[in-house]
């Protein structure tokens, strides 16, 4: 049978999973931590606490600051010692809480034994609900608030759940281990997330690169169904091995043999997409009442002597994770947040971990050295290795030309930031270098576009009143 | 630590890999090339090479003062094609101009590597057939590595043309001159170096799709249309018109379709454009045999519809995602 994957481009770097074999193991909590107010997608969190509080793990530290936001909960008990900037991993100041560890104190209610809970809530107001006092957001890298999600907008159904569970970025291998390790929680959590949706079927897909964690999730389903109602139509899909399958856009067209129209959302066409991990937090926050406070991270790399998965508390300083394991090595030298391919190099190692940190990646020199660029020979490999199926020599060709109108109508404004284009130019051109810039500049145009059309709609409407 | 936006890693693929690979594709050609016409096809191929390099190390080092490009290996593709493209007993001399041709003028000129709008060892191969036809269309009858005597005669297409010309049909001038078909696949027919043996071209060219260094939907779509087109013809009368099988089989068809006109910087981008770029290359091709007065038209058709690429890029754009 065919490896079913995406129709449109993909490359296929060297997986790398090295530290595929380590099981998640829990990081001592440091002995202060820096949880920033804005780690989602939309609005940042108020703090709700001032200086000088004591605080339990589990304690809302921030509310919502707006609809599309979440509480963000303190990870450690202690006491807040400041509320204020700090630089983040990229340098940029953001408002952190800072909290002195002292013990280890939980909220009360909170459960955080191992049992587990299969039963789940009927009530898809309550879900949601619970989801959001819990704080989760989408773990998969976008850190889109879950239960703004989990809320179609009326008119929209959704048709399928899609658990992400493809792990696509090469070296990372927190889904994977999650998968194996609480595979369990995963799916249960799949289940309540299908509930508050009212959706009938669900589908967990994963790269065939992990056939255990497809062999062991596959088991768990049946198991699960043939306990509960609630389990049924939830299926274990098996996808092709390559990049970037774990996009969301990429996932729905492997999934469903759908394309998501460009500037629209998965709903349109009928699909919530939601990570392993994040169902993961689903489970945690409506079955044991517990908030997302820790979520585990793969550390790693060739030059790395240590390998690790570990769980962490949010807002760990990321220096304190890597003095754990030893350090950094000598001859790294780029750190990255994330995956090789999308992931963020860091500036500053002081910067502390988000709810949405994966991984730590650690590359040398001769790893993540870039060809000095020669001419554009033409041969396509750019056009054939973009997913959303767009000619990468050409948006550059534009970009530097500055035509704008043309970058508009050859669809710079979709481009995902995958990096397969500037990942496969046999010419070593910074192609995704040029064409984020490109694309940046024209969704800014097509955004102020947007407001004058209201602008304008608003001010004749005002007029024939 | 190094900050840089992502992606970190890069493929290991690089222009002088895939340039290298298409060389390593030639080599099947170039080997049985020297078997069969010996040690003076080794001089022209050795004359070629060296002069593409030369030229283009001259001219980047000493007219444009930049570093040198030789490193990515094009020159020394340009001057293997080049070299295939001759006659064996073209003159050392005329093959040097050759290469001055098709380096400096088609391809540096144009701003080298990338920018050049026809195919380079083509623009060179043209300019010595018009500039001198008598070297250009002497050919040997390919003797072996150790034949003595050359014999010199003219190239199966020739002799159809010529034939047809004073009156003769199709399959008597075949039985006349007692070609075979597997002669043409496994050489020993006279004609230019790399139109001697299919077989090895058709090796190459798998090597290429293999190595995916390129896709097969150009070669595919000329050699379908030369089949197809000449499958009219020569249903609708054999006395005049040569079978598709004689029109795969003989001169530059299968050295041009797999290596020419799959050439990167003068092909379309997209495989749509592609099709479209080989069924004009067959087609033209085809006339040029048929009714042209020249017995073989490949290089003409394959610059002809070289100078259509930026319009094909324009009109065929890749399938979008979630666009319609």
């Amino acid at each position: 049978m065919a490896r079913r994957t995406f129709s449109i481009g993909g490359v296929h770097p060297n997986d790398a999973k090295i530290s595929r074999d380590c099981k998640i193991e829990t990081l001592p909590t440091p002995p202060v931590v820096y949880i920033a107010v804005a780690q989602h997608i939309g609005a940042p969190a108020k703090p709700v606490v001032a200086v000088g509080d004591k605080v339990k793990a589990g304690q809302v530290i921030a509310e919502p600051g707006g609809f599309m936001s979440a509480y963000i909960h303190s990870s450690v008990s202690g006491t807040v010692k400041s509320i204020g900037p700090r630089k983040d991993l990229s340098g940029n100041n953001q408002t952190v809480v800072e909290i002195a560890v002292e013990g280890d104190e939980w909220m009360e209610g909170i459960d955080r034994t191992d049992t587990l809970i299969t039963e789940i809530p009927q009530d898809p107001k309550e879900i949601i609900e619970k989801i959001k006092l819990g704080g989760v957001v989408g773990l998969g890298g976008a850190t889109f608030p879950t239960h703004v999600k989990l809320s179609p907008p009326p008119g929209k159904k959704c048709e399928m759940l899609i658990i992400n569970g493809c792990e696509c970025e090469p070296y990372l291998t927190s889904d994977f281990r999650t998968l194996l390790e609480k595979g369990e929680q995963v799916v249960i959590g799949t289940a309540i997330i299908k509930k508050a949706l009212g959706v009938d079927k669900a589908t967990i897909a994963i790269e065939d690169n992990k056939p255990e964690a497809i062999e062991h999730i596959t088991k768990v389903v049946e198991g699960l169904k043939a306990k509960s109602a609630d389990y049924a139509g939830i299926e274990v899909l098996s996808l092709m091995k390559k990049y970037p399958e774990g996009g969301e856009k990429q996932l729905i067209d492997a999934v469903m043999h759908r394309q998501v129209k460009s500037g629209g959302l998965p709903i349109d066409v009928g699909a919530v997409v939601d990570n392993v991990c994040t169902a993961l937090a689903v489970y945690e926050a409506v079955q044991k009442n517990k908030p997302l406070v820790d979520n585990s991270v793969t550390v790693t790399g060739e030059c790395f002597p240590h390998q690790a998965n570990l769980l962490v508390r949010v807002g760990t300083p990321l220096n304190y994770i890597i003095d754990y394991l030893g350090g950094v090595p000598e001859n790294a030298a780029k750190v990255i947040s994330g995956g090789p391919m999308m992931g963020k190099a860091i500036a500053n190692l002081e910067a502390a971990t988000l709810k949405g940190t994966g991984g730590l990646l650690f590359l040398t020199r001769e790893q993540t050295k870039r060809m000095p660029d020669s001419s554009c020979i033409r041969c396509g490999k750019c056009a054939d290795a973009c997913p959303m199926g767009l000619e990468p020599f050409l948006l550059n060709r534009l970009a530097k030309a500055g035509n704008t109108e043309a970058l508009e109508e050859n669809a710079v404004q979709d481009c995902i930031m995958c990096g397969c284009c500037l990942y496969s130019c046999p010419a070593g051109i910074p192609l995704l270098d040029v064409i984020s810039q490109a694309r940046g500049q024209i969704m800014g145009i097509m955004k102020a576009r947007a407001a004058a059309a209201k602008a304008a709609a608003e001010a004749a409407k005002a007029k024939t009143e | 630590m190094l900050v840089s936006p992502n992606p970190h890693l890069h493929s290991k693929t690089t222009t002088a890999v895939l340039m290298r690979d298409v060389v390593i594709a030639l080599l099947p050609a170039v080997i049985v090339s020297v078997v069969f016409y010996g040690w003076k096809e080794l001089l022209v191929l050795a004359v070629s090479v060296l002069s593409c390099v030369l030229v283009e190390y001259l001219i980047t080092r000493y007219c444009l003062k930049k570093a040198s490009t030789i490193g990515d290996w094009s020159a020394i593709v340009t001057g293997i094609l080049l070299a295939l493209n001759l006659p064996t007993t073209t003159p050392w001399w005329v093959v040097f101009i050759g290469a001055l041709v098709a380096i400096g003028v088609a391809k540096m000129t144009f701003g080298g590597l990338g920018q050049n709008v026809f195919n380079p060892a083509l623009v060179g191969r043209v300019f010595l057939l018009i500039s001198f036809p008598t070297y250009m269309t002497h050919w040997e009858i390919p003797q072996g590595l150790f034949g003595v005597d050359a014999i010199s005669g003219a190239t199966p297409l020739g002799v159809i043309k010529e034939g047809l010309m004073q009156g003769a049909s199709v399959p008597e001038l075949m039985a006349q001159h007692g070609y075979s078909y597997s002669q043409m696949l496994f050489a020993n027919i006279g004609g230019s170096a790399g139109e001697a043996c299919a077989i090895a071209i058709l090796v190459g060219f798998i090597y290429l799709v293999a190595r995916k260094v390129i896709k097969p939907w150009i070669t595919l779509s000329i050699l379908g249309t030369v089949a197809a087109v000449s499958c009219i013809f020569w249903l609708a009368n054999p006395a005049q018109f040569t079978d598709p099988l004689f029109n795969l089989l003989t001169g530059g068809l299968l050295l041009g379709s797999c290596f020419m006109a799959t050439d990167y910087v003068t092909s379309p981008m997209t495989t749509k454009g592609g099709i479209i770029f080989g069924i004009g290359i067959g087609f033209i091709t085809l006339m040029i045999r048929y009714f042209g007065s020249y017995p073989e038209g490949m290089s003409f058709a394959i610059l002809i519809m070289n100078s259509t690429v930026p319009l094909l890029n324009n009109w065929f754009h890749q399938k979008k995602y979630g666009r319609a």
